[in-house]
């Protein structure tokens, strides 16, 4: 117990949550902004933006997220020389939220739309009546409470967003928890099933709350009807 | 309510442990231990010239000699089963009895012998830098201030660059080889660093040759040994198989094969023959 205490210290499991959480805060503010500009093109009036959005969806909801990830390094990175950040290992950590961000969009999107489903069509009519467009009614009536009603697929989104940082090893984010994983097993093999509990219970621990709250949000903000 | 609700879930739990227990408990009568029915080889499938598997043809360094041994141990070719045996998995794979012996460029460590026995080392190799073909420049570790390197996450390589070396270079950590061989032809990483023999082995694969060369100037001692359950008694009589394959010259010819065109030269003091290990 002792000596596995210090194989703890050693590999720095902490810091490599922490890689992760930075991972999934980025990607999750910005995978929000996307996918409600993604939902607002798949609601709009105008045709051509529906097919826009709806076409994003299609295509990142069902691409691997490994292969958004090895893209970003071997394609972007590798071929078209996409620099984020001009030092070496900070690229690869923006090139990994980039790669979470643009494949949790799509998710955000679908959830988005399934918000914007509990609200009554009666509600976008009395908007359009009092003379709002499009966008205004949007932002003032139909997205609040869009909102309210996607707390619970929302939060599953982000669940599943925290896990997939662990991708990220995909994209040469050597720091995050994976890396750290397969480094410490194939280092410390003698301790192989207590390295790998350790990180099983790390990411019990981290998603565990995150699902207790937004059930409880999903029910104190569900617009009553 | 609460109680029983959480007696249930430690029931589901005992359960599904119990299954998974049972499986692997048929996973080892099934295939490994049985004298006449045939022997179970871990080999890497991905390490080309080493252990590498097209369809279900087996090639490289590793599976000749496995191949020898096996021979020498009473089992003919076609009784030999290859298993896949990736890094992350090769202790419990024989602490599980899964495969009867690995030889997937497995490195004699003291961790490792706690739960694992070895036979050999049949190779030893080191580490090395692989290199475009008409690079100059690079010629060592020493070299590679401000460079770009690439290795796989959580090797043993990307670690002692780490350790050693990583003030002035700049690792770039990839799932795999050829990720790395992949970024090194399209010149975004100056090297590529790992075992010279595996990274010979890359070079020769068809699509890479004559782009990129091996440096040749190692800088570890990794020596390759047969992974074999901790209680295994076949130590000795490997050993004994191994002597003979270098003897007669197979362990040569095998070695040339694996590293053709790529001007190829293991340490030669490391390897002539290798040193064993003690059998314990």
């Amino acid at each position: 117990m002792q000596e596995y205490l210090e194989i703890l210290r050693e590999y720095d499991v902490l810091g490599a949550f922490w890689v992760n959480i930075q991972l999934a805060l980025w990607a999750a503010v910005f995978s929000l902004v996307l996918g409600t500009l993604l939902a607002l093109l798949r609601i709009s009036p105008i045709s051509s933006l529906q097919w826009a959005g709806s076409a994003y969806v299609t295509v990142f909801r069902n691409t691997p997220l490994t292969i958004i990830m090895v893209f970003m390094v071997l394609g972007a990175w590798g071929q078209l020389n996409v620099t984020l950040s001009s030092d070496f290992n900070l690229n690869f950590f923006w090139l990994a939220v980039i790669a979470l961000t643009v494949y949790h969009a799509a998710f955000v999107c679908e959830a988005i739309r399934s918000g914007v489903n509990t609200v009554p069509v009666g509600q976008a009519e009395a908007a359009r009546s009092i003379g709002l467009s499009f966008l205004p009614a949007a932002r003032l009536v139909i997205l609040p409470q869009a909102f309210r009603g996607a707390v619970a697929p929302l939060g599953n989104v982000l669940i599943a967003l925290i896990k997939n940082t662990t991708v990220a090893a995909a994209a040469s984010v050597a720091t995050e928890t994976s890396s750290v994983m397969k480094t410490m097993i194939e280092f410390r093999p003698d301790y192989i099933y207590a390295i790998f509990f350790t990180f099983a219970i790390g990411y019990v621990i981290l998603v565990t709350p995150v699902g207790l709250l937004t059930t409880a949000l999903s029910r104190r903000l569900a617009v009553a009807r | 309510m609460r109680r029983t609700r959480t007696t249930g879930a430690l029931a589901l739990a005992a359960t599904a442990a119990l299954t998974l227990a049972a499986c692997s408990d048929d996973g080892g009568t099934g295939d490994g231990e049985g004298g006449d029915e045939g022997i179970t080889i871990g080999i890497k499938f991905d390490q080309p010239g080493l252990g590498f598997m097209e369809g279900d043809t087996p090639s490289g360094f590793d599976v000749e000699v496995a191949k020898y041994v096996a021979n020498e141990l009473g089992y003919s070719e076609d009784q030999i089963t290859w298993e896949e045996a990736p890094s992350a998995q090769r202790e419990t794979l024989l602490s599980t009895n899964q495969v009867d012996m690995i030889f997937a460029t497995y490195s004699i460590t003291d961790e490792r012998r706690e739960q694992v026995s070895f036979a050999g080392p049949y190779f030893v190799a080191g580490q090395d830098l692989l290199v475009a073909a008409d690079n100059t420049d690079i010629t060592g570790p020493d070299t590679l201030d401000g460079k770009n390197l690439c290795s796989v996450t959580g090797s043993t390589s990307a670690e002692r660059i780490k350790e050693e070396y990583s003030e002035g270079v700049n690792l770039l950590e990839q799932p795999g080889y050829a990720e790395c061989v992949t970024a090194l032809i399209a010149g975004q990483v100056d090297a590529v660093t790992t075992d010279d023999i595996i990274l010979a082995g890359l070079g020769a694969q068809p699509s890479n040759a004559g782009q990129v060369k091996v440096v040749g100037n190692t800088f570890s001692e990794e020596k390759y040994g047969v992974g074999l359950p901790q209680d295994s008694d076949q130590c000795e009589a490997i050993n004994e198989a191994i002597t003979k394959m270098i003897d007669e010259g197979a362990w040569q010819e095998a070695l040339d094969t694996a590293t053709e065109g790529t001007g190829y030269v293991p340490n030669a003091d490391l390897n002539s023959p290798p040193a064993f290990e003690p059998c314990a």
